[in-house]
């Protein structure tokens, strides 16, 4: 195979490799099913359980 | 009673595995030291002895008396504790060693010719002691105590957190010495030889696993994204570590070895880690510890976690691309220097993306940027993310990186990344955590966080503003023709050029070294539980968990 037909199929694999990634990158996080988990999720720091913190290991 | 059973057994080969295994060290150590081949591999024998016999003491004594570690129920914050005290070590003498080579460069007779005061060899020592040695442990610390949070679940393994934290400080102190007394493969960011690179490998692969195990044992359904990106930062690291140091050592029982590859493929191995060393080790371990601290300091959720999933993907299949932008105009072919360049120019948008989403996460609550100097510290260290993450894609670009490549350019931006964003997200991090970790009510000072940031902002500033006037003056130099077509300036006019700018950089390290101090002081003296100077102008976010009331409190007027 010549370079000039590697470098084409590569370069046209990769765009569309990389286009598809990036599309279902943002269809999951975008799914309306997906909202309620993610909202969740981005309170789980905020959210202390004292239980495990409390002078258990002083 | 069966349950209990089982684990009494488990627990049993967890204490046998951790002998044999020092067992095993101990001895190697005892081969090296006697057989080794040249002094160093002897001495590093000697350390490997030193450190396994201590080890294989200490469990023997605690398995003899059947002793349970102080800490058996909640979090394992033991090991966090060590690995703040590591970083805060590390960091002072990382960034010691920073400004005697600045000064070094600015002064010559500075390394008093010496071989193991010379700037090729203390250069790699600061190098890898602020990267692996004070990040390193920072991200260690950190990624142990957020994975335990927001997993709701204590770090898996009983010696295994123990032996990451000593083994890595092993690995740290066997590169530094072998550094100073002239054992390197020469690799930027992976100076350290083959059977130094062998240890890390285990340390980091045992890593991986106690991190993988705490993420399986969770409560919490969602893995966080903090952790998704700690856990590619230890992923691709261990990749990158291992095929890129592959080498065949030219006897087991000396220092050398040869790598395995050679000319431009050499180059391409050296700065796909090299870059990607940037990529995950500076950049996706410190964006968990943005993830979590920042939300948690300022007491938000993060402004956007569907931005932060896009973020993560799109920047873990980007960065690992970008690499060949270290090898323009060199002999790599010129499809693999423009794919690197393109590849860094993509890198804007995640980079950006992440830089956006821990901003705005302070979105409502802009007033704690003027009345907790905590938080101003790791939304300065997320600006400074976002800036150096500009300059680079720009020096990517073929004609800016042909003005600004061998410069002191590349020194400024590297340090706007290191000292603006590195060092100041993980202090922001250590700020918080150590008045939570040694259940203190507040921080020993509030007013010494203040000073510290701005002696350390200064500092930056001088440094980096130094280092683009001298970069581009030192580029615009060098590219000077006269009408005759010879170059205008000798190589020796440049050096000359440069040195008022060393002065003011090394003025401005020294100024970071100082804030470092009175950030140890200030951690110390929380530690010891002395009484705050000043916890009535603290947020109640700054207490240990215990010691704070309500789950939500209205930010401070």
């Amino acid at each position: 195979m010549e370079y000039e037909q590697v470098a084409s199929i590569s370069q046209v694999a990769a765009l569309i490799f990389f286009i598809v990634l990036f599309a279902g990158v943002v269809i999951y996080a975008f799914w309306p099913g997906n909202k309620k988990r993610f909202d969740e999720a981005a309170k789980l720091p905020l959210e202390d359980d004292p239980e495990s913190d409390k002078g258990k290991d002083g | 009673m069966a349950a209990k059973t089982q684990r009494d057994e488990w627990k049993a080969l967890s204490d046998f595995l951790a002998i044999g295994a020092a067992a095993f060290l101990v001895i190697l150590g005892l081969v090296l030291a006697i057989a080794g081949e040249d002094p160093v591999m002897k001495f590093h024998g000697c350390l490997l002895l030193g450190a396994s016999g201590i080890a294989l003491l200490y469990i023997l004594t605690q398995f003899v008396e059947g002793r349970e570690p102080a800490d058996t129920r909640g979090y394992a914050d033991g090991v966090v504790r060590a690995g703040v005290i590591a970083t805060v070590f590390w960091g002072i003498a990382g960034f010691i060693v920073g400004d005697v080579i600045a000064w070094q460069l600015a002064f010559p007779a500075l390394n008093f010719d010496l071989p193991w005061t010379s700037f090729g060899r203390l250069r790699p020592l600061h190098t890898s002691a602020v990267i692996f040695a004070f990040g390193g442990n920072a991200l260690i610390a950190t990624s142990f105590y957020v994975v335990q949070r927001t997993c709701r679940a204590r770090l898996a393994g009983k010696w295994s957190p123990w032996f990451v934290f000593w083994g890595y400080q092993l690995f740290i102190v066997l590169a530094a010495t072998g550094y100073l007394l002239g054992v390197t493969q020469s690799k930027e960011y992976a100076e350290p030889e083959w059977y130094v690179d062998l240890w890390l490998t285990i340390v980091w692969v045992v890593y991986l696993l106690v991190f993988l195990a705490t993420l399986a044992k969770r409560k919490e359904p969602h893995v966080y994204v903090a952790n998704w990106f700690y856990l590619a930062f230890i992923v691709t690291v261990a990749m990158l570590h291992i095929v890129n140091n592959l080498a065949v050592p030219v006897s087991l029982l000396g220092t050398q070895s040869v790598i395995l590859y050679a000319g431009v493929q050499d180059a391409m191995t050296q700065w796909w880690y090299g870059h990607n060393a940037v990529g995950f080790f500076l950049t996706a371990g410190f964006l968990g510890m943005m993830y979590y601290f920042v939300p948690k300091r300022a007491e938000r959720p993060i402004y956007s976690y569907r931005l932060s999933v896009v973020h993560f993907w799109s920047l873990i299949f980007i960065y690992i691309w970008a690499g060949p932008h270290h090898l323009h105009y060199t002999a790599l072919p010129d499809w693999a220097q423009t794919l690197g360049m393109t590849f860094s120019i993509i890198l804007w948008m995640p980079s950006w993306g992440g830089m956006i989403n821990g901003l705005m996460t302070l979105s409502g609550a802009w007033d704690k940027l003027r009345t907790d100097p905590v938080i101003r510290m790791l939304i300065v260290a997320v600006a400074f993310y976002g800036m150096s993450t500009f300059e680079g894609p720009l020096m990517s670009i073929k004609s800016v990186n042909s003005l600004s490549h061998y410069t002191d350019w590349t020194i400024g931006h590297v340090h706007s990344g290191a000292l603006g964003w590195v060092a100041f997200i993980s202090f922001g991090a250590l700020y918080c955590l150590v008045p939570w970790l040694w259940h203190r009510k507040a921080l020993y000072s509030q007013r010494l966080v203040e000073w510290h940031f701005w002696i350390s902002t200064l500092g930056i500033v001088l440094y980096i503003t130094s280092m683009w006037v001298s970069g581009i003056l030192q580029g615009l130099m060098w590219r000077a023709y006269n009408s005759l077509g010879f170059l205008e300036y000798s190589f020796v006019e440049t050096v000359e050029a440069m040195h008022p700018f060393y002065i003011i950089r090394a003025i401005g390290g020294l100024l970071f070294v100082l804030g470092a101090f009175v950030m140890a002081y200030n951690l110390w003296r929380t530690a010891r539980g002395d009484q705050p100077v000043d916890a009535t102008d603290q947020p109640s976010v700054a207490a240990a968990p215990e010691f704070r009331p309500g789950e939500y409190t209205a930010p401070a007027e």
